[in-house]
Protein backbone atom coordinates (compact mmCIF):
# COMPACT_ATOMS: atom_id res chain seq x y z
CA UNK A 1 0.00 0.00 0.00
CA UNK A 2 2.42 2.43 0.61
CA UNK A 3 4.45 1.74 -2.22
CA UNK A 4 1.10 2.57 -4.12
CA UNK A 5 0.78 6.05 -1.87
CA UNK A 6 5.00 6.49 -3.47
CA UNK A 7 3.24 5.85 -6.67
CA UNK A 8 1.07 8.72 -6.78
CA UNK A 9 3.68 10.87 -5.63
CA UNK A 10 5.58 10.06 -8.05
CA UNK A 11 3.26 10.74 -10.96
CA UNK A 12 1.97 14.29 -9.02
CA UNK A 13 5.47 15.08 -9.41
CA UNK A 14 5.96 14.25 -13.12
CA UNK A 15 1.76 16.05 -13.54
CA UNK A 16 4.07 19.23 -12.19
CA UNK A 17 5.80 19.74 -15.31
CA UNK A 18 3.61 18.00 -18.25
CA UNK A 19 -0.22 17.62 -18.92
CA UNK A 20 -0.28 14.84 -20.03
CA UNK A 21 1.37 11.02 -20.48
CA UNK A 22 1.99 11.53 -24.70
CA UNK A 23 1.55 14.08 -26.70
CA UNK A 24 -2.18 13.91 -27.63
CA UNK A 25 -2.49 10.71 -26.02
CA UNK A 26 -5.62 11.94 -23.95
CA UNK A 27 -3.46 10.42 -20.83
CA UNK A 28 -4.23 13.53 -18.64
CA UNK A 29 -3.45 13.96 -14.77
CA UNK A 30 -6.67 12.32 -13.58
CA UNK A 31 -7.10 9.97 -16.66
CA UNK A 32 -3.53 8.54 -16.32
CA UNK A 33 -4.66 8.02 -12.19
CA UNK A 34 -7.85 6.10 -13.14
CA UNK A 35 -5.44 3.83 -15.31
CA UNK A 36 -2.96 3.84 -12.26
CA UNK A 37 -6.22 2.97 -10.28
CA UNK A 38 -6.96 0.59 -12.65
CA UNK A 39 -3.40 -1.47 -12.33
CA UNK A 40 -3.93 -1.43 -8.51
CA UNK A 41 -7.35 -3.26 -8.46
CA UNK A 42 -5.86 -6.08 -11.22
CA UNK A 43 -2.63 -6.69 -9.70
CA UNK A 44 -3.99 -7.02 -6.00
CA UNK A 45 -6.39 -9.15 -7.68
CA UNK A 46 -3.39 -11.67 -8.97
CA UNK A 47 -0.94 -11.01 -5.89
CA UNK A 48 -4.24 -12.19 -3.18
CA UNK A 49 -5.53 -15.13 -5.38
CA UNK A 50 -2.89 -16.16 -7.82
CA UNK A 51 0.71 -15.32 -6.86
CA UNK A 52 0.91 -17.04 -3.62
CA UNK A 53 0.09 -20.63 -5.50
CA UNK A 54 2.44 -19.98 -8.39
CA UNK A 55 5.31 -19.81 -6.14
CA UNK A 56 3.95 -22.87 -4.08
CA UNK A 57 4.05 -24.21 -7.29
CA UNK A 58 7.43 -24.35 -8.00
CA UNK A 59 8.34 -25.68 -4.83
CA UNK A 60 6.03 -28.09 -4.84
CA UNK A 61 7.59 -29.45 -8.40
CA UNK A 62 11.10 -28.77 -6.27
CA UNK A 63 10.38 -30.92 -3.49
CA UNK A 64 8.26 -33.44 -5.12
CA UNK A 65 5.44 -32.61 -2.97
CA UNK A 66 3.08 -32.06 -6.31
CA UNK A 67 2.78 -35.81 -6.51
CA UNK A 68 0.18 -35.36 -3.73
CA UNK A 69 -1.84 -33.03 -5.71
CA UNK A 70 -1.63 -35.07 -8.86
CA UNK A 71 -3.32 -37.82 -6.71
CA UNK A 72 -6.45 -36.09 -5.90
CA UNK A 73 -9.43 -36.48 -7.71
CA UNK A 74 -9.95 -32.87 -9.48
CA UNK A 75 -8.22 -30.91 -11.65
CA UNK A 76 -5.07 -30.36 -11.16
CA UNK A 77 -4.64 -26.40 -12.41
CA UNK A 78 -7.37 -25.63 -10.30
CA UNK A 79 -6.10 -27.39 -6.85
CA UNK A 80 -2.70 -25.18 -7.58
CA UNK A 81 -3.65 -22.10 -8.92
CA UNK A 82 -6.45 -21.69 -5.54
CA UNK A 83 -5.56 -23.30 -2.25
CA UNK A 84 -4.25 -20.09 -0.82
CA UNK A 85 -4.84 -16.43 -0.56
CA UNK A 86 -2.84 -13.76 0.59
CA UNK A 87 -5.59 -11.26 1.69
CA UNK A 88 -3.32 -8.34 3.22
CA UNK A 89 -3.01 -7.38 -0.74
CA UNK A 90 -6.50 -6.78 -1.36
CA UNK A 91 -5.57 -3.69 1.01
CA UNK A 92 -3.94 -2.53 -2.50
CA UNK A 93 -7.30 -3.02 -4.07
CA UNK A 94 -9.23 -0.84 -1.80
CA UNK A 95 -6.83 2.06 -2.60
CA UNK A 96 -7.01 1.75 -6.03
CA UNK A 97 -10.62 1.88 -5.96
CA UNK A 98 -10.43 5.23 -3.49
CA UNK A 99 -7.99 6.84 -5.96
CA UNK A 100 -10.34 5.73 -9.02
CA UNK A 101 -13.22 7.33 -6.67
CA UNK A 102 -11.55 10.22 -6.70
CA UNK A 103 -10.66 10.61 -10.15
CA UNK A 104 -13.86 10.04 -11.32
CA UNK A 105 -15.17 12.82 -9.01
CA UNK A 106 -12.64 14.60 -10.54
CA UNK A 107 -13.52 13.98 -14.27
CA UNK A 108 -17.28 14.19 -14.07
CA UNK A 109 -17.72 16.85 -11.59
CA UNK A 110 -14.43 18.79 -10.95
CA UNK A 111 -13.24 19.39 -15.00
CA UNK A 112 -14.04 22.02 -17.28
CA UNK A 113 -15.86 19.52 -19.58
CA UNK A 114 -17.23 17.03 -17.20
CA UNK A 115 -17.06 13.46 -18.34
CA UNK A 116 -20.04 11.69 -18.60
CA UNK A 117 -20.14 7.86 -18.02
CA UNK A 118 -22.04 6.03 -20.74
CA UNK A 119 -24.20 2.77 -18.70
CA UNK A 120 -22.52 0.55 -21.30
CA UNK A 121 -19.60 1.27 -19.15
CA UNK A 122 -20.87 0.38 -16.13
CA UNK A 123 -20.60 -3.24 -17.52
CA UNK A 124 -17.99 -2.99 -19.50
CA UNK A 125 -15.27 -1.66 -17.24
CA UNK A 126 -15.60 -4.83 -14.79
CA UNK A 127 -15.42 -7.12 -17.75
CA UNK A 128 -12.04 -6.17 -18.94
CA UNK A 129 -10.92 -6.24 -15.03
CA UNK A 130 -12.23 -9.80 -15.52
CA UNK A 131 -10.24 -10.15 -18.94
CA UNK A 132 -7.26 -8.67 -17.05
CA UNK A 133 -7.01 -10.78 -14.71
CA UNK A 134 -7.35 -13.89 -17.12
CA UNK A 135 -4.51 -12.63 -19.01
CA UNK A 136 -2.27 -12.13 -16.21
CA UNK A 137 -3.47 -15.24 -14.54
CA UNK A 138 -2.25 -17.10 -17.66
CA UNK A 139 1.34 -15.67 -18.16
CA UNK A 140 1.74 -16.22 -14.52
CA UNK A 141 0.71 -20.31 -14.64
CA UNK A 142 2.43 -20.44 -17.58
CA UNK A 143 5.80 -19.43 -16.32
CA UNK A 144 5.20 -21.41 -12.88
CA UNK A 145 4.60 -24.50 -15.19
CA UNK A 146 8.01 -24.35 -16.81
CA UNK A 147 9.47 -24.96 -13.09
CA UNK A 148 8.03 -28.64 -14.47
CA UNK A 149 11.46 -28.30 -17.03
CA UNK A 150 13.66 -25.67 -14.99
CA UNK A 151 13.66 -27.16 -11.37
CA UNK A 152 13.81 -23.81 -10.25
CA UNK A 153 12.69 -20.79 -11.71
CA UNK A 154 13.61 -17.59 -9.62
CA UNK A 155 14.60 -15.93 -12.53
CA UNK A 156 11.43 -16.87 -14.78
CA UNK A 157 9.50 -15.45 -11.26
CA UNK A 158 11.58 -11.83 -11.91
CA UNK A 159 11.12 -12.03 -15.81
CA UNK A 160 6.85 -12.04 -14.46
CA UNK A 161 7.31 -8.70 -12.99
CA UNK A 162 9.67 -6.94 -15.43
CA UNK A 163 7.26 -8.53 -17.95
CA UNK A 164 3.87 -7.02 -16.80
CA UNK A 165 6.13 -3.93 -16.32
CA UNK A 166 5.28 -3.26 -19.42
CA UNK A 167 1.55 -3.36 -18.67
CA UNK A 168 1.63 -0.52 -16.13
CA UNK A 169 1.78 2.30 -19.03
CA UNK A 170 -0.46 3.54 -21.48
CA UNK A 171 0.25 1.72 -24.93
CA UNK A 172 0.55 4.72 -26.55
CA UNK A 173 4.07 5.47 -25.37
CA UNK A 174 5.06 2.55 -27.21
CA UNK A 175 3.69 3.45 -30.67
CA UNK A 176 6.96 5.66 -31.59
CA UNK A 177 9.98 3.94 -33.27
CA UNK A 178 11.20 0.52 -32.38
CA UNK A 179 8.59 0.67 -29.63
CA UNK A 180 5.85 -0.36 -32.63
CA UNK A 181 7.94 -3.59 -32.29
CA UNK A 182 6.79 -4.16 -28.52
CA UNK A 183 3.67 -2.67 -28.91
CA UNK A 184 2.90 -5.52 -31.67
CA UNK A 185 4.79 -8.17 -29.04
CA UNK A 186 2.75 -7.51 -26.27
CA UNK A 187 -0.52 -6.46 -28.18
CA UNK A 188 -0.85 -9.47 -30.46
CA UNK A 189 1.34 -12.07 -29.20
CA UNK A 190 1.45 -11.82 -25.02
CA UNK A 191 -1.23 -9.06 -24.38
CA UNK A 192 0.10 -7.45 -21.52
CA UNK A 193 -0.58 -4.24 -22.47
CA UNK A 194 -4.65 -5.23 -23.02
CA UNK A 195 -4.89 -6.00 -19.40
CA UNK A 196 -4.72 -2.63 -17.88
CA UNK A 197 -5.57 -0.46 -20.86
CA UNK A 198 -8.58 -1.59 -22.44
CA UNK A 199 -10.99 -1.19 -19.15
CA UNK A 200 -8.86 2.07 -18.42
CA UNK A 201 -9.92 3.60 -21.61
CA UNK A 202 -13.47 2.90 -20.97
CA UNK A 203 -13.78 4.37 -18.01
CA UNK A 204 -11.38 7.42 -18.03
CA UNK A 205 -12.95 8.50 -21.84
CA UNK A 206 -16.27 9.63 -22.90
CA UNK A 207 -17.40 6.05 -25.16
CA UNK A 208 -18.83 8.25 -28.30
CA UNK A 209 -14.66 9.06 -28.89
CA UNK A 210 -13.57 5.57 -29.47
CA UNK A 211 -12.72 4.94 -32.58
CA UNK A 212 -13.30 1.63 -34.99
CA UNK A 213 -9.76 0.85 -33.87
CA UNK A 214 -10.57 0.72 -29.99
CA UNK A 215 -14.04 -1.21 -30.79
CA UNK A 216 -11.42 -3.89 -32.97
CA UNK A 217 -8.44 -3.93 -30.23
CA UNK A 218 -11.57 -4.61 -27.21
CA UNK A 219 -13.04 -7.15 -29.08
CA UNK A 220 -9.40 -8.84 -29.58
CA UNK A 221 -8.83 -8.47 -26.14
CA UNK A 222 -11.89 -10.70 -25.34
CA UNK A 223 -10.66 -13.11 -27.90
CA UNK A 224 -7.34 -12.87 -26.32
CA UNK A 225 -7.93 -13.10 -23.08
CA UNK A 226 -9.85 -16.67 -23.87
CA UNK A 227 -6.93 -17.38 -25.99
CA UNK A 228 -4.85 -17.05 -23.21
CA UNK A 229 -6.41 -19.24 -20.79
CA UNK A 230 -6.54 -21.95 -23.36
CA UNK A 231 -2.72 -21.47 -24.49
CA UNK A 232 -1.49 -21.51 -20.80
CA UNK A 233 -3.79 -24.68 -20.34
CA UNK A 234 -1.72 -26.53 -22.74
CA UNK A 235 1.25 -25.18 -21.87
CA UNK A 236 0.38 -26.49 -18.22
CA UNK A 237 -1.26 -29.75 -19.74
CA UNK A 238 2.20 -30.54 -21.39
CA UNK A 239 4.08 -29.65 -18.26
CA UNK A 240 2.68 -32.16 -16.36
CA UNK A 241 3.23 -35.17 -19.06
CA UNK A 242 6.58 -34.26 -18.35
CA UNK A 243 6.76 -34.05 -14.73
CA UNK A 244 9.17 -36.31 -12.81
CA UNK A 245 8.95 -37.22 -9.22
CA UNK A 246 11.71 -35.46 -6.93
CA UNK A 247 10.93 -37.62 -3.76
CA UNK A 248 11.61 -41.36 -3.26
CA UNK B 1 30.57 -7.21 33.70
CA UNK B 2 32.57 -6.41 30.64
CA UNK B 3 32.24 -9.00 27.59
CA UNK B 4 34.79 -8.83 24.90
CA UNK B 5 35.07 -11.50 21.81
CA UNK B 6 38.02 -13.83 21.27
CA UNK B 7 39.28 -11.53 18.51
CA UNK B 8 42.15 -9.18 20.40
CA UNK B 9 44.76 -6.54 19.48
CA UNK B 10 47.18 -10.35 20.47
CA UNK B 11 45.94 -11.45 17.00
CA UNK B 12 49.05 -10.79 14.05
CA UNK B 13 48.16 -8.49 11.26
CA UNK B 14 49.59 -11.26 8.98
CA UNK B 15 47.26 -13.87 10.47
CA UNK B 16 44.41 -11.60 10.15
CA UNK B 17 45.06 -10.96 6.14
CA UNK B 18 44.89 -14.44 6.09
CA UNK B 19 41.86 -14.99 7.76
CA UNK B 20 39.80 -12.22 6.19
CA UNK B 21 41.32 -13.70 2.07
CA UNK B 22 39.98 -17.31 3.34
CA UNK B 23 36.55 -15.38 4.72
CA UNK B 24 36.41 -13.37 0.79
CA UNK B 25 37.65 -16.10 -1.76
CA UNK B 26 34.50 -18.46 -0.02
CA UNK B 27 32.16 -16.30 -0.05
CA UNK B 28 33.66 -15.23 -4.27
CA UNK B 29 33.15 -19.09 -4.61
CA UNK B 30 29.47 -19.60 -3.26
CA UNK B 31 28.57 -17.02 -5.19
CA UNK B 32 29.90 -18.21 -8.90
CA UNK B 33 27.88 -20.96 -8.24
CA UNK B 34 24.80 -20.15 -10.20
CA UNK B 35 26.72 -17.61 -12.52
CA UNK B 36 24.48 -18.50 -15.58
CA UNK B 37 21.44 -17.26 -13.84
CA UNK B 38 23.31 -14.56 -12.03
CA UNK B 39 24.10 -12.76 -15.86
CA UNK B 40 20.48 -13.76 -17.00
CA UNK B 41 19.31 -11.68 -13.83
CA UNK B 42 21.22 -8.83 -14.26
CA UNK B 43 20.21 -8.66 -17.48
CA UNK B 44 16.52 -8.82 -17.01
CA UNK B 45 17.36 -6.18 -13.85
CA UNK B 46 17.62 -3.33 -17.23
CA UNK B 47 14.19 -4.47 -18.51
CA UNK B 48 12.36 -1.39 -16.39
CA UNK B 49 14.75 1.14 -18.44
CA UNK B 50 12.68 0.47 -21.58
CA UNK B 51 9.60 1.45 -19.92
CA UNK B 52 11.46 4.18 -18.31
CA UNK B 53 12.79 5.07 -22.21
CA UNK B 54 9.13 5.18 -23.30
CA UNK B 55 7.21 6.96 -20.54
CA UNK B 56 10.23 9.88 -20.19
CA UNK B 57 9.87 10.21 -23.63
CA UNK B 58 5.75 10.45 -23.65
CA UNK B 59 6.60 13.62 -20.93
CA UNK B 60 9.08 15.11 -22.83
CA UNK B 61 6.93 14.91 -26.26
CA UNK B 62 3.88 16.15 -23.88
CA UNK B 63 5.97 18.94 -21.53
CA UNK B 64 6.06 22.55 -22.92
CA UNK B 65 9.69 22.33 -21.86
CA UNK B 66 12.59 20.94 -23.84
CA UNK B 67 14.65 20.61 -19.88
CA UNK B 68 12.62 19.52 -16.44
CA UNK B 69 14.28 20.88 -13.57
CA UNK B 70 17.50 20.63 -15.66
CA UNK B 71 17.16 17.86 -17.37
CA UNK B 72 16.71 16.67 -20.70
CA UNK B 73 14.98 13.78 -22.12
CA UNK B 74 18.64 11.81 -22.39
CA UNK B 75 19.94 13.36 -19.37
CA UNK B 76 17.00 11.39 -17.42
CA UNK B 77 17.12 8.23 -19.35
CA UNK B 78 20.91 8.15 -18.73
CA UNK B 79 20.51 9.45 -15.08
CA UNK B 80 18.35 5.99 -14.77
CA UNK B 81 20.98 4.39 -16.08
CA UNK B 82 23.75 5.75 -13.71
CA UNK B 83 20.99 4.37 -10.77
CA UNK B 84 21.23 0.94 -11.68
CA UNK B 85 25.05 1.56 -11.01
CA UNK B 86 24.78 3.22 -7.50
CA UNK B 87 22.11 0.93 -6.35
CA UNK B 88 24.30 -2.10 -7.38
CA UNK B 89 26.66 -0.91 -4.80
CA UNK B 90 24.66 0.57 -2.12
CA UNK B 91 22.13 -1.85 -2.11
CA UNK B 92 22.16 -5.07 0.61
CA UNK B 93 19.46 -7.44 0.16
CA UNK B 94 18.91 -9.95 3.28
CA UNK B 95 22.07 -8.07 5.54
CA UNK B 96 19.36 -6.23 8.03
CA UNK B 97 17.04 -9.42 8.23
CA UNK B 98 20.28 -11.62 8.43
CA UNK B 99 21.58 -10.54 11.08
CA UNK B 100 17.94 -10.24 13.34
CA UNK B 101 17.25 -13.85 12.40
CA UNK B 102 21.11 -14.70 14.03
CA UNK B 103 20.28 -12.76 17.11
CA UNK B 104 17.18 -14.39 17.26
CA UNK B 105 17.65 -17.64 16.55
CA UNK B 106 21.56 -17.68 18.65
CA UNK B 107 23.53 -18.33 15.42
CA UNK B 108 25.59 -14.87 16.48
CA UNK B 109 26.99 -16.81 19.50
CA UNK B 110 29.76 -17.98 17.29
CA UNK B 111 30.99 -14.51 16.60
CA UNK B 112 31.49 -14.25 20.47
CA UNK B 113 33.79 -17.59 20.55
CA UNK B 114 35.56 -17.29 17.65
CA UNK B 115 38.32 -15.01 16.46
CA UNK B 116 36.44 -13.11 13.59
CA UNK B 117 34.72 -10.15 14.00
CA UNK B 118 31.12 -9.96 12.70
CA UNK B 119 30.52 -6.95 11.31
CA UNK B 120 34.07 -7.30 9.62
CA UNK B 121 32.88 -10.99 8.44
CA UNK B 122 29.61 -9.60 7.06
CA UNK B 123 31.37 -6.72 5.56
CA UNK B 124 33.78 -9.48 3.69
CA UNK B 125 31.28 -11.49 2.59
CA UNK B 126 29.29 -8.19 1.14
CA UNK B 127 32.69 -7.33 -0.97
CA UNK B 128 32.62 -10.95 -2.00
CA UNK B 129 28.84 -10.58 -2.88
CA UNK B 130 29.58 -7.34 -4.70
CA UNK B 131 32.90 -8.64 -6.27
CA UNK B 132 31.47 -11.33 -8.25
CA UNK B 133 28.65 -9.37 -8.99
CA UNK B 134 30.31 -7.12 -10.67
CA UNK B 135 32.97 -9.90 -12.65
CA UNK B 136 29.51 -11.46 -13.90
CA UNK B 137 27.69 -8.18 -14.56
CA UNK B 138 30.29 -6.36 -16.33
CA UNK B 139 28.84 -8.25 -19.60
CA UNK B 140 25.70 -7.07 -19.34
CA UNK B 141 25.79 -3.65 -17.99
CA UNK B 142 28.64 -3.02 -20.75
CA UNK B 143 26.52 -4.31 -22.91
CA UNK B 144 23.41 -2.31 -22.17
CA UNK B 145 25.70 0.87 -22.07
CA UNK B 146 26.57 0.38 -25.29
CA UNK B 147 23.53 0.29 -26.67
CA UNK B 148 22.45 3.51 -24.76
CA UNK B 149 25.73 5.30 -25.02
CA UNK B 150 23.62 8.04 -27.06
CA UNK B 151 22.05 9.05 -24.01
CA UNK B 152 24.67 10.26 -22.81
CA UNK B 153 26.84 13.28 -23.58
CA UNK B 154 30.24 11.67 -23.52
CA UNK B 155 32.88 10.98 -20.51
CA UNK B 156 33.25 13.05 -18.29
CA UNK B 157 37.00 14.39 -16.89
CA UNK B 158 39.00 12.80 -14.59
CA UNK B 159 37.85 14.88 -11.45
CA UNK B 160 34.21 14.31 -12.19
CA UNK B 161 35.09 10.60 -12.72
CA UNK B 162 37.15 10.26 -9.29
CA UNK B 163 34.61 11.42 -7.26
CA UNK B 164 31.84 9.13 -8.84
CA UNK B 165 34.12 6.29 -8.19
CA UNK B 166 34.51 7.50 -4.60
CA UNK B 167 30.96 8.53 -4.12
CA UNK B 168 30.17 4.63 -5.18
CA UNK B 169 32.81 3.28 -3.04
CA UNK B 170 31.32 5.23 0.29
CA UNK B 171 27.50 4.55 -1.15
CA UNK B 172 28.80 0.92 -0.59
CA UNK B 173 30.16 1.14 2.85
CA UNK B 174 27.08 3.55 3.38
CA UNK B 175 24.89 1.37 2.89
CA UNK B 176 26.47 -1.82 4.42
CA UNK B 177 26.80 0.49 7.64
CA UNK B 178 23.07 1.46 7.35
CA UNK B 179 21.39 -1.47 6.91
CA UNK B 180 23.78 -3.29 9.45
CA UNK B 181 22.94 -0.82 12.02
CA UNK B 182 19.28 -1.47 11.24
CA UNK B 183 19.88 -5.01 11.84
CA UNK B 184 21.73 -4.64 15.28
CA UNK B 185 18.47 -3.41 16.65
CA UNK B 186 17.23 -6.80 16.74
CA UNK B 187 19.33 -7.09 19.76
CA UNK B 188 16.50 -4.98 21.64
CA UNK B 189 13.48 -5.94 19.14
CA UNK B 190 14.45 -9.27 17.82
CA UNK B 191 12.28 -8.37 14.76
CA UNK B 192 12.83 -5.60 12.37
CA UNK B 193 10.87 -6.84 9.09
CA UNK B 194 9.02 -3.60 10.11
CA UNK B 195 11.95 -1.23 10.14
CA UNK B 196 13.11 -2.57 7.42
CA UNK B 197 10.07 -1.75 5.20
CA UNK B 198 9.81 1.52 6.24
CA UNK B 199 14.05 2.04 5.18
CA UNK B 200 13.01 0.46 2.02
CA UNK B 201 10.29 2.47 1.19
CA UNK B 202 12.13 5.83 2.36
CA UNK B 203 15.38 4.43 0.77
CA UNK B 204 13.57 4.09 -2.51
CA UNK B 205 12.31 7.60 -2.77
CA UNK B 206 14.51 9.62 -1.14
CA UNK B 207 17.68 8.14 -2.65
CA UNK B 208 16.89 9.14 -5.77
CA UNK B 209 15.78 5.56 -6.91
CA UNK B 210 12.66 6.45 -8.10
CA UNK B 211 13.38 9.90 -9.91
CA UNK B 212 16.32 12.55 -9.94
CA UNK B 213 15.62 14.40 -6.47
CA UNK B 214 16.13 17.73 -8.81
CA UNK B 215 12.15 16.93 -9.64
CA UNK B 216 11.43 17.36 -5.77
CA UNK B 217 9.28 20.80 -4.91
CA UNK B 218 12.27 22.88 -3.71
CA UNK B 219 11.66 22.80 0.28
CA UNK B 220 11.44 19.04 -0.38
CA UNK B 221 15.02 19.16 -1.97
CA UNK B 222 16.47 20.79 0.76
CA UNK B 223 15.23 18.53 3.33
CA UNK B 224 16.09 15.42 1.14
CA UNK B 225 19.39 17.41 1.10
CA UNK B 226 20.70 16.46 4.60
CA UNK B 227 19.57 13.30 4.86
CA UNK B 228 21.95 10.20 3.93
CA UNK B 229 19.29 8.70 1.41
CA UNK B 230 20.84 10.54 -1.48
CA UNK B 231 24.09 8.82 -0.96
CA UNK B 232 22.58 5.73 -1.83
CA UNK B 233 21.40 6.33 -5.81
CA UNK B 234 21.81 10.08 -6.50
CA UNK B 235 24.95 11.61 -5.89
CA UNK B 236 26.74 9.61 -8.13
CA UNK B 237 24.58 9.44 -10.70
CA UNK B 238 24.40 13.28 -10.51
CA UNK B 239 27.90 13.55 -10.14
CA UNK B 240 28.77 11.77 -13.24
CA UNK B 241 26.44 14.23 -15.56
CA UNK B 242 27.81 16.84 -13.63
CA UNK B 243 24.53 18.09 -11.61
CA UNK B 244 26.63 18.82 -8.50
CA UNK B 245 28.37 22.01 -9.22
CA UNK B 246 32.19 22.12 -8.84
CA UNK B 247 32.25 23.84 -6.41
CA UNK B 248 29.87 21.50 -4.29
CA UNK B 249 31.97 18.24 -5.76
CA UNK B 250 34.30 17.55 -3.04
CA UNK B 251 31.90 19.09 0.10
CA UNK B 252 29.48 16.89 -0.89
CA UNK B 253 31.96 13.81 -0.64
CA UNK B 254 33.46 15.26 2.65
CA UNK B 255 29.54 15.16 3.76
CA UNK B 256 28.89 11.81 2.82
CA UNK B 257 32.18 10.63 4.81
CA UNK B 258 30.31 12.37 7.40
CA UNK B 259 27.08 10.07 7.40
CA UNK B 260 29.81 6.83 6.60
CA UNK B 261 31.43 7.74 10.10
CA UNK B 262 28.48 8.43 11.85
CA UNK B 263 26.67 4.70 10.76
CA UNK B 264 30.12 2.97 10.93
CA UNK B 265 30.62 4.01 14.94
CA UNK B 266 26.62 3.77 15.54
CA UNK B 267 27.31 0.05 14.66
CA UNK B 268 30.20 -0.48 16.37
CA UNK B 269 28.50 1.14 19.11
CA UNK B 270 25.03 -0.86 18.54
CA UNK B 271 26.99 -4.09 18.14
CA UNK B 272 29.36 -4.01 21.27
CA UNK B 273 25.85 -2.79 23.37
CA UNK B 274 24.05 -5.79 21.71
CA UNK B 275 26.65 -8.57 23.03
CA UNK B 276 26.10 -7.32 26.45
CA UNK B 277 22.08 -7.86 26.64
CA UNK B 278 22.24 -10.46 24.49
CA UNK B 279 21.66 -14.03 26.14
CA UNK B 280 22.57 -17.04 24.34
CA UNK B 281 20.45 -20.58 25.25
CA UNK B 282 20.94 -24.24 25.27
CA UNK B 283 23.37 -25.84 22.47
Amino acid sequence: MSWAIMNVGFYIIIFQFTNEIGAQTGWGKYEFFVFLATTWIINSIIQTFFMPNAQEFSELIRTGNFDFALLKPIDTQFIISFPRIDWSSLSTCMMGIGLLSYSLYQLMVVADVPLVLAWPVLFLYPLYLVCGVAIMYSVMISLAATSVWFGRNQTLYNFWFYLTNFSRYPMEIYKTGWGMGLWIAFTFFIPVLLVVNIPARFLARPLDGMTSADWQLAAFALCASIGSLFVSRRIFKRALRSYRSASS
Amino acid sequence: MTITTVEDNRIPLRARFTTWWVIFRIAMEERFVYRGDFALGTLMRFLPIITQIFLWTAIFQASPESKIAGYTRNTVIAYYMLTMISRAFSSMPGLCGGIALQVRNGEIKKFLIQPVDMLGFMLLGRVAHKAAYYTIAVVPFAFVFFLCRDFFDGWPDVEVLIAFCLSLFMGFLLGFFIEASLGLVAFWFLEVSSLVFIYNLLSFFLSGHMFPLNLLPGWAYEIVKVLPFQYLAYMPAAIFLDKIPRSELWTSLANEACWLLVFVVLARIMFQRGIQRYSGFGG
